[in-house]
């Protein structure tokens, strides 16, 4: 399979004629690129070269619409668009695979286009893993794809002289099954020319098993690009007149603007100007290191921010909040089982606040002109979702939601809400504010401070009765997460701290009483893997068969801004269901794996732990290791799995570690996961996001918390924010697909980070009899641990 | 502000800026270059490395007169689409990256360790490349390109 070199960006010079005419006739005018021609005149260099880009096109972006989705043109080139984005998780590759698949074109021919208000369709956020389950669903570009396939078939038919059945399409030509002198070309057919269909959920894709694109390893159209140094980030859009914005943050959690001395910064080089905004401040400069050094001679009077509760004793003060509760799952026997109990168990799980810590810290481009109801803006941008970006940012700007466009470019990897969005909206607001195109890179503290919504702390309480054969008869959960602002959207910009800096309000959490569940959901695998999830008269809706079971969350008011961090409260609430499992099993004296496959009732679930435990060459028996020393350097291998939020994406893992216990330093010496995520698109891709999910879980189990003293973060960089880099003990990874071609697509991206962390604390039990049951599993930890062991 | 001159990838320049603007900022924002990448401004990532005379540097915390009158190489310098360096043809082959914002570090450092240790081990790769992020975690896939280059420079 040939790759396609290059990036997502548009750049028409490198189309052919006809597929340009193809985008033009979608209703989006080729002038408005290369001439500038239209309402609002942009430009960006994009692969060395200038374009113009015209925010108000006449492209039709409602996704009910099959034109919406593909235009086709005279020379059988295929344009498609979607609204899921690339942060290279290689979805954009997929997103080519199935166009050519399942229009039956080859994949040279396919071009993707992506995220983009003025051109894309609006499928809301790139986020939870449900870029597979949403494209390949009926309202996602796979159903457009199929309903503009049969509609050509039936176009064919109607030339050909001949009915849809009596036809096949081979290569983007459709042609009699018994006389292949009877054909038309796609481009024949509508080339040039537009569906004028709506979206037809009854229009039959193509079976997976029959697939000869998808399901095959084609390499990732952005890694040329890439390794060549010149793929386009959002960190590299420079447009012409554009000055650099640097935010000037409150020093303390909360701290409000009591002054702000202009003449500090007067004099300075680079025409330097300062943007206030209730407590929002910024500089602008001409250039990025002047706007940095003008940032830092700023004389800013802060008030000093409230009191924020205590690092040391935040589990604590956690329990006692007022609290918004939810009942998941809400069994009447619950506290009678665990009364009635053969044996009794309890025990607390802790995970801290973590950061996404992109790589790259975020950056964005906001162009806003104008004022008053004809004001525009555009803003370059590697958000999740560019409607979402489109709807906040006009709340904060006050302009009509129609007069902002947001365009995706690539950024750093996000993995969830990193500071993408906030970023966007100071460059926003200081582009308002100074009337020229504004760029907005953060520094490494400002990413780790104040420039994202940071994944929140969790504590979670188990408890569970055994009957006398040690099978579980009741299964409690409850748990304390923190919460504050959240992904962008419609109505409160104030998610943002950008936003609420600038007086937007952020909502507060109300508390409030759990009503009774009508029906069961796994809530972010906060419902375990071993619950039968009864509700009701309700079919169970679990994956496991116990039926005696109560889920009960309590979301509290957080300090710090909170939004999804990779796999979002699946992970916390995994390495705490996983962890306990292996607890009880150790106390029943049973092997880890034949311990959950008793409790387990679902096929696949069954499969991927069998699949994990074989690839490992498991070692069926009770942990700990029998023979192990309690001093010097030990190893054990401990197992967890998962059905990702409870339908998006089977796993298991199997990890092997090494632990000294004199020093308490504890190494992961091999991974071994399994994982099925129905029909399979792109093997090697989902190999790349198993193990990346792998050590990344690892990463955050291991090393990562966000430290603070006083109301100050002090975990503002690499050093203080340590991550597992190169130098660092790597594991060998391995991976085991469970290929499923009957079943439908599911998220791969947050499977194997979910599983990790419980994988490596029961490894650790089983090479030393000690249980790690709070995050991150540093040497002071597990020295701790090794203390307490029996 | 100073007149400064050095070349990147080969091409002269001349710059008139800051002298104690780090080289990073001068060579994405003055010239257009943009391979090597804002990560930290710390040097604690790799994400802005760049050769200088043939040395992998931190340029973004590497002033811009230090490179006054030597050579910068950039991850574009060493080849390009038409003509890949076999280090790139590694990387593409073994599909080593997510994101590919830290590729400058990776890349750079492991280029430089294995043309002068053709023979390393996979320990020695690692050990050479100490200190660098990959955030996306693709550290499996980028030894094992490492390794292919290796090969590529022995045969």
């Amino acid at each position: 399979m040939k790759p396609v070199n290059g990036s997502s960006n548009l750049n028409l010079s490198t189309w052919t004629p006809d597929a340009v005419q193809a985008f033009e006739k979608a209703g989006f005018s080729r002038r408005g690129f290369l001439r500038g021609a239209g309402a609002l005149i942009v430009g960006f260099m994009a692969g060395g070269e200038k374009l113009a880009a015209q925010a108000t096109g006449t492209r039709v972006t409602d996704g009910t619409q099959v034109d919406t989705w593909v235009a086709i043109a005279q020379d059988e080139s295929v344009v498609a668009y979607s609204g899921k984005c690339e942060f290279g998780q290689g979805f954009l590759t997929v997103q080519h695979q199935l166009v050519a698949d399942e229009l039956n074109v080859p994949y040279e021919r396919v071009k993707v286009i992506i995220c983009d208000t003025a051109l894309t369709p609006d499928q809301g956020t790139t986020s939870g893993s449900q870029s597979h389950p949403a494209e390949f669903g009926t309202a996602g570009l796979r159903q457009a794809l199929a309903t503009a396939r049969e509609q050509m078939f039936r176009m064919a038919a109607t030339r050909l002289s001949l009915t849809p059945d009596q036809l096949m399409v081979k290569d983007g030509v459709i042609m009699s099954k018994t006389d292949s002198t009877k054909r038309v070309t796609y481009g024949q057919l509508i080339g040039g020319s537009t569906f004028k269909l709506t979206l037809d959920t009854k229009a039959i894709p193509k079976d997976a098993a029959t697939y000869t694109v998808l399901g095959t390893s084609v390499p990732r159209v952005d890694i040329p690009g890439k390794v060549f140094g010149k793929h386009q980030y959002v960190q590299n859009v420079r447009v012409p007149g554009m000055l650099h914005g640097k935010p000037v943050r409150p020093p303390t959690i909360g701290a409000k603007v009591v002054s702000v001395n202009e003449a500090s910064v007067k004099g300075l080089p680079g025409n330097v100007k300062v943007v206030v905004k209730n407590d929002f401040v910024g500089v602008v400069a001409d250039r990025e290191w002047q706007a940095l050094q003008a940032s830092k001679e700023l004389d800013v009077t802060w008030s000093d921010g409230p009191a924020i509760p205590d690092q040391a004793t935040l589990y604590d003060y956690m329990r006692k909040q007022p609290t918004r509760d939810s009942l998941i799952v809400n069994a009447s026997d619950v506290d009678r089982n665990l009364a009635a109990a053969a044996r009794q168990f309890k025990a607390t799980y802790l995970h801290p606040y973590q950061i996404h810590g992109s790589m790259g810290s975020s950056c964005a481009v906001a162009d806003v002109q104008g004022t008053g109801a004809t004001a525009t803006a555009t803003i370059w941008s590697s958000t999740q979702g560019v409607y979402p970006q489109r709807d906040s940012a006009a709340l904060l700007l006050g302009l009509p939601r129609p007069n902002v466009r947001v365009v995706f470019v690539e950024g750093s990897g996000c993995y969830g809400i990193n500071g993408a969005d906030t970023v966007c909206y100071d460059a926003a607001l200081m582009s308002q504010a100074v009337g020229k195109p504004v760029r907005v890179q953060y520094t490494r503290a400002d990413e780790m401070t104040d420039g994202e919504n940071i994944g929140p702390a969790f504590v979670v309480d188990l408890t569970a009765g055994v009957d006398d054969k040690g099978q579980i008869i009741a299964w409690d959960y409850e748990s304390w997460a923190l919460s504050k602002g959240g992904r962008p959207n419609a109505t409160t910009p104030g998610n943002i701290i950008t936003a609420a800096l600038a007086g937007f309000p952020t909502p507060a959490i109300v508390p409030a009483a759990a009503n009774s569940p009508t029906t069961f959901g796994n809530n972010g695998n906060a419902a375990s893997s071993y619950g039968a999830g009864v509700v009701g008269n309700n079919a169970p809706g679990g994956t496991g068969n116990v039926r005696s079971e109560r889920v009960k969350t309590h979301t509290i008011q957080s300090m710090f801004f909170t939004g999804p961090l990779r796999s979002p409260n699946r992970l916390q609430n995994t390495f705490a269901n996983e962890s306990f499992i292996d607890e009880i099993a150790a106390a029943v004296k049973v092997d880890p794996v034949q311990y959950r496959l008793r409790h387990l009732s679902d096929a696949r679930l069954i499969d991927v732990l069998n699949a994990a435990a074989k690839a490992a060459n498991w070692d069926t028996r009770v942990s700990p290791k029998p023979g192990n020393a309690k001093t010097g350097v030990v190893t054990g291998r401990g197992i967890s799995c998962v059905l990702y939020e409870g339908d998006n994406g089977y796993c298991a893992i199997v990890a092997e570690v090494e632990v000294d216990q004199d020093s308490g330093v504890m190494n992961v010496k091999r991974l071994i996961a399994s994982q099925d995520s129905g029909a399979i698109s792109n093997p090697d891709g989902m190999r790349n996001q198993m193990e990346g999910g792998a050590l990344q879980g690892m990463s955050r189990a291991m090393k990562e918390e966000v430290k603070w003293s006083g109301n100050r973060i002090t975990s503002v960089d690499w050093v203080r924010f340590p991550v597992f880099k190169f130098g660092d003990a790597l594991p060998v990874v391995e991976t085991v697909i469970v290929n499923r071609t009957d079943k439908l697509q599911m998220g791969a991206g947050e499977c194997t980070i979910t599983s990790v962390a419980a994988a490596i604390a029961n490894a650790l039990y089983d090479a030393t009899g000690a249980r790690l049951r709070q995050v991150p599993f540093t040497p002071a930890r597990v020295l701790a641990a090794l203390k307490e062991r029996a | 502000m100073a007149a400064i001159s050095f070349s990147v990838n080969g091409r002269p320049y001349n710059v008139d800026t800051d002298p104690d603007c780090p080289l990073l900022y001068v060579l994405n924002d003055e010239l257009g270059i943009s391979g090597p990448k804002f990560g930290c401004g710390l040097a604690q990532c790799g994400a802005c490395t760049v050769l200088l005379d043939g040395q992998p540097i931190r340029s973004c915390t590497t002033v811009v007169s230090e490179a006054a009158g030597l050579g910068v190489t950039t991850i574009e310098g060493l080849g390009t689409p038409e003509n890949p360096h076999p280090l790139q043809q590694a990387f593409i082959q073994e599909q080593a990256a997510q994101c590919g914002y830290c590729l400058s570090g990776i890349m750079l450092y492991g280029k430089t360790f294995v043309d002068s240790n053709p023979n390393a081990t996979q320990e020695e790769i690692l050990d050479a490349l100490s200190g660098l992020i990959c955030r996306c975690h693709a550290h499996n896939r980028m030894v094992r390109a490492l390794q292919s280059y290796a090969k590529a420079v022995k045969a």
